[in-house]
Parts: C-alpha cells; sequence; structure tokens
C-alpha cells in the first residue's frame, strides 16, 4: 500500500494567502476583499504588495458579497475572505441573488470552516456550509486537504470563470500533497489503491482517512483512498469506478451528514450502482467549544471513526 | 432629443408599463409609473452611453436598478433606447422570456448587469461597479435607483457607510422617495424619520429633487448630482415621485403597487396616454 508520510505541518488558510499572494504577483484583475479578519484569513502579504487591490469592507458581510459582485463588472476577480459561516449562511440570499443567478466571477474564500474552528464554539463552527453552497445553481464547491492542494486551488480558481466556493480551515494539519501539484477542479484524486473498501474524504479528514487506511491495512482489509477536493461538481466516474472494485463507500467529512459530500455520493451510488455506504459527518448537531481534536473525536471525525465506519459497510456487503 | 421627442418617449413607456403588466395580469405598475421620466431620461439625455451593450461597461456610465420590481419601466426604457427589439416587451413575464418578472443577467438580456428584486443588494453593487470603474482609471459614473421602503434593508446602511469611509465619489445613488410600500406608506409601515439628515450624517451629498416627475427638474437635480461628484463623496439624489404618475385613478394610493389593471382600467389609463411612438 503507498504510505503518506509528512515533515510539516500548516494551517491550510495560510495555503490560501500563500495562493493569493502569488495570484497577486501574476493576474492585475484579482482583487481581494476581507471583512475584518486579514490576519485570520492570511491576507497580509497580498495587500502588503497590492494595497489599490484591496478592500477592507469591516464587518459587513451582506455588502462584501454585494461590492465583491459589482467589481465583476469592469473585469475584476474579486476574492473575498471571512469565515466559513459569515460568508455563507449570513449571506445567503445575497450570493444567492447577486453572485450565483446573476453568474458573477466571485470567488468566495471561506476560513475557518468546521468544528476544527475549535474553543470559539458553535456560532462559528459552521457544519451546513458545503450544503448551502452546494444547493446553489452553477456554484462550484471546493475543500482541500492541506497547505499545497489549498495554495494550488486558489490560483486555479482564479482562471476558472463563474462563483466559486472555496473553504478551508484553522488548525494545522499535514502537508502531504506534492508541492506545485496541478489543481484539477472536479478531479478526484485518488490516494491508495485497494479492494475491500473505498474512502472517500474530502478537507481535513483526508489526512485522517489515510491514517485509517494504515489501520486497516495492518488488519488486512485493503482501503482505497480518495481524496474528493472538489464536491460540486462531483467526478461521479471516479468513485464509480472505485466502488465497482471494492463494493462499498466510506464518506469523510467535516459537515453536517445533511447536504454534505457524503449525500453527493449517495446520489451518484443510487442513480448508478447501488451500494452500502457509510458516513464520517457529524449528526445534525451542532459543535460546541474545545479543542479541534478533542471536538473531532467527541463527533466522530478522525481515523479511529472512519476505522469503524469502515468495519460496519464492510460487514454490510 | 427635442422636448417633444422626451415627451413622446415618456408617454410611450408609460403606454408600454401598463400593456405589459395588463396582459399577464401580474407586476407592478405603480413603481413603475412613478420613475419613468427619471429612468427615461437617465437613459436619453443624462448617461453617457455607448453602442450595444457589453457587460464590462468600460468608459460608460453605468445603472443599476435595486428595487427591481419596477421592472417593466427598466424593460420599456431599454427597448425603447435600442438594447434589444421593443417587440419583445410582449413577452414580459411569459414562459422562455429574457424579460423575467425582476430583472435579471440570466437569460442574458442586454442593459441588465445584475439580478434584483430581492431588496437591498443594489447598493453594494453598485459600489463594486463604482470600485472597478476606479481601479480601471475610468471617468464615468455609475448610476443606482433605490425605493425608499427599500432602505428599511440593512444592507444599504453597511453600504452608505462603506461609501462615503471609502469616498466612493462616482456613484449617484437616486431614492425614490413616493412614500409608499406594500402594506401602506412608509411613515406608518416603518417611518424613517429625515432620510436627508441621515445621509447626511453618513457624509454623503445630498441632492433634492422634489418635483421627480417634472422633466425640467429632473434634469435640473441630475446635472447638480453630476457636479457634485469626484469630489471625495458619494451622491444621494432624493426624488419625490408620485406612484403611478400620468394615470389618474393610481395616483395617491399605494394599491397599485403590484396590481395590474383590468381590460377597462387599462383602456382608461391608455386614453389618458394616447400612442406616440408605436405601441409594441
Amino acid at each position: 500500500m503507498k504510505t503518506y508520510t509528512y515533515t510539516e505541518k500548516k494551517d491550510t488558510r495560510s495555503g490560501f494567502g500563500a495562493g493569493l499572494t502569488e495570484l497577486g504577483r501574476n493576474n492585475p484583475n484579482v482583487v481581494a476583499l476581507c471583512a475584518d479578519l486579514i490576519g485570520s484569513l492570511k491576507m497580509n502579504q497580498f495587500i502588503d504588495e497590492n494595497p489599490e487591490r484591496f478592500f477592507q469592507i469591516g464587518i459587513a458581510e451582506a455588502n462584501m458579497m454585494g461590492i465583491a459582485a459589482g467589481l465583476t463588472i469592469g473585469g475584476k476577480i474579486p476574492f473575498t475572505g471571512t469565515f466559513a459561516n459569515f460568508s455563507t449562511g449570513r449571506v445567503y440570499d445575497q450570493i444567492r441573488q447577486s453572485i450565483a443567478y446573476s453568474g458573477k466571477n466571485v470567488k468566495i474564500c471561506a476560513s475557518h470552516a468546521g468544528l476544527t474552528l475549535g474553543e470559539d464554539g458553535a456560532t462559528h463552527q459552521i457544519l451546513e456550509d458545503i450544503g448551502l453552497m452546494k444547493m446553489l445553481p452553477g456554484m462550484v464547491v471546493i475543500n482541500p486537504c492541506d497547505y499545497n492542494q489549498t495554495k494550488a486551488a486558489t490560483i486555479a480558481i482564479a482562471d476558472y470563470i463563474g462563483p466559486v466556493y472555496l473553504r478551508f480551515g484553522r488548525p494545522s494539519v499535514p502537508i502531504f500533497t506534492p508541492e506545485n501539484q496541478k489543481f484539477e477542479i472536479g478531479k478526484a484524486i485518488q490516494l491508495t489503491a485497494g479492494t475491500d473498501v473505498t474512502i472517500i474524504a474530502t478537507g481535513h479528514m483526508v489526512w485522517e482517512a489515510l491514517e485509517a487506511s494504515k489501520v486497516l491495512d495492518a488488519q488486512g482489509i485493503s482501503a482505497e483512498v480518495i481524496n474528493i477536493h472538489t464536491i460540486k461538481p462531483l467526478d461521479a466516474s471516479a468513485i464509480l469506478k472505485s466502488v465497482a472494485k471494492t463494493g462499498c463507500v466510506v464518506s469523510a467529512e467535516e459537515h453536517n451528514y445533511y447536504g454534505g459530500l457524503g449525500e453527493s455520493i449517495a446520489r451518484v451510488l443510487a442513480l448508478n450502482a447501488p451500494a452500502p455506504q457509510e458516513f464520517v459527518a457529524t449528526n445534525d448537531t451542532f459543535g460546541e467549544s474545545g479543542t479541534p481534536a478533542q471536538l473531532m473525536k467527541k463527533y466522530g471525525l478522525d481515523s479511529d471513526a472512519i476505522v469503524s465506519k469502515v468495519l460496519k459497510v464492510i460487514a454490510r456487503k | 432629443m427635442t422636448n417633444t421627442e422626451l415627451n413622446d418617449l415618456i408617454t410611450q413607456v408609460r403606454r408600454d408599463i401598463l400593456r405589459m403588466v395588463h396582459k399577464v395580469n401580474s407586476g407592478h405598475p405603480g413603481g413603475s409609473l412613478g420613475c419613468t421620466e427619471f429612468i427615461a431620461l437617465l437613459y436619453s439625455k443624462i448617461m453617457h452611453r455607448k453602442e450595444g451593450f457589453d457587460m464590462h461597461g468600460l468608459n460608460e456610465d453605468l445603472f443599476f436598478l435595486s428595487n427591481g420590481h419596477i421592472s417593466p419601466v427598466i424593460y420599456s426604457v431599454l427597448a425603447r433606447s435600442g438594447y434589444f427589439p421593443v417587440e419583445e416587451l410582449n413577452t414580459f413575464r411569459l414562459l422562455d422570456s429574457r424579460l423575467q418578472g425582476h430583472p435579471t443577467t440570466h437569460e442574458g438580456l442586454p442593459g441588465i448587469r445584475i439580478a434584483s428584486g430581492s431588496l437591498g443588494q443594489g447598493m453594494s453593487v453598485a459600489i463594486g461597479a463604482a470600485q472597478a470603474k476606479k481601479l480601471n482609471k475610468d471617468k464615468s459614473i455609475v448610476y443606482s435607483l433605490h425605493g425608499d421602503g427599500e432602505l428599511q434593508e440593512g444592507q444599504n446602511w453597511e453600504a452608505i457607510l462603506y461609501a462615503a469611509a471609502k469616498k466612493v465619489d462616482n456613484l449617484i445613488a437616486t431614492i425614490d422617495l413616493n412614500g409608499k410600500q406594500i402594506d401602506g406608506s412608509t411613515d406608518d409601515v416603518l417611518y424613517m424619520g429625515d432620510l436627508k439628515a441621515k445621509f447626511e450624517a453618513f457624509d454623503w451629498i445630498v441632492i433634492e429633487i422634489d418635483k421627480g416627475n417634472d422633466v425640467n427638474a429632473i434634469l435640473k437635480g441630475m446635472a447638480a448630482a453630476k457636479k457634485a461628484s469626484g469630489k471625495g463623496k458619494p451622491v444621494c439624489v432624493l426624488l419625490k415621485t408620485m406612484m403611478g404618475n400620468g394615470v389618474d385613478f393610481m395616483m395617491h394610493t399605494h394599491a397599485w403597487h403590484g396590481k395590474a389593471p383590468n381590460d377597462e382600467q387599462l383602456a382608461s389609463a391608455l386614453k389618458q396616454n394616447p400612442e406616440t411612438l408605436g405601441d409594441y
């Protein structure tokens, strides 16, 4: 089995910051907006290098989404930055009408997604954002897994014309994808080859899936781990190809069951090749305060949880 | 454009509005009629516009309609200004039409740059477009129109605060002060106090047009607004209009906010506004 190691951990939001900095140097149409969270979004360097292309909106996310839509008229490519909660639920109608329905080329960049925001608690830990965004017609939804992939995704979405939701987070997580790996929107990445179960993970859960696959391998279970960084459009053919081989699937995401990646996968299977599926996701609940590791354990979003769901799904085959 | 031609345009736009909403027995004639002179003048006399339509609108003035429910008036004026064939007004609110109930870019209607209808979003969009113009070294002006009741939406006040703080002085935002909204007068529904004082307190330049259905008053006020632009502050025009203007039974009431005339009422309304440029 192919194994993955790492020498460094970093937060995915720093990957966003690095990608934005690179865009600032290479694409004169890229502009950035922030609602009073420059440090949290790691936008400082872009701002230092391109002060005229940065818009500090203040604590007014609805206004930020509208201004971003307006900036596209005139050819700019706006990247908005705030926490995932304030990037989606707080401004849903602004995104729906002024960005999605209007077909505007806005990149909604959302940090501190999910439970791993940690101690701030449930008011800030959105677990519904993937669902909210994937429901919008035409919206691309991306949740990269580590620093390198977040950087690559940030750069790639500038070349895609249309609205994009880019979701990333706060905690330091292992960097295990290659530096400068080309990011292809909508293209799943098979990380390990396996025959007994397919584990399809997104965001922070991809590393947990790899950790789980090592434990499973020691038990004689061969897991095929797929990194789905793009939840919409979903790489249905990669999913179906893998499940045709393994006969079952576990989905893993830092998000509610309802509206998440798992449901999108279930739809693909139901329409094409029904197979047993188990979900690693939060169970229709809000989060709470705690350290990221404590929260991921308590809410069943770690490698242990993936292992137990794998055993369960294999028994259902 | 001569005064006669202008008056002909305004009368024809009124006819278009009335016929459009009557045909589908839905739509918003009251606010549309109240803003007919303003929108017709914007496109015929006030804005600097290029031939044809492209989304980015570089080096031309732009207009954003935030109170999208008065779509009949913008559709009619756009068609009469050459953005699309006037015959297309016949498809208003019908299946497969580009003339949706509320304006949208979704079907690619020339002249529309943003969807509006869900209220309170247009000022932010206009600010973004104005800031894009500044980045592009484009000296043109961005115009926008908002309902007075629409100012009850909080996003406006985020935008009003921002535009002054960031010196968005290439924006002229007009408020349609007709004093009415769906549930009654704006004073009864949610009293907003002195809007001039409010905008000035937010550090905007305010121009008042007391006769918002009078061609000369509008031209004079908008010339003053244009002169006030480019001086470090956003400009607000408080345009006092008469909802339902030009149709006697639609004036002095909010009843025609979102209601279409029946056959008899249409005949009476059209009689008051005889055909000038040719019906679609």
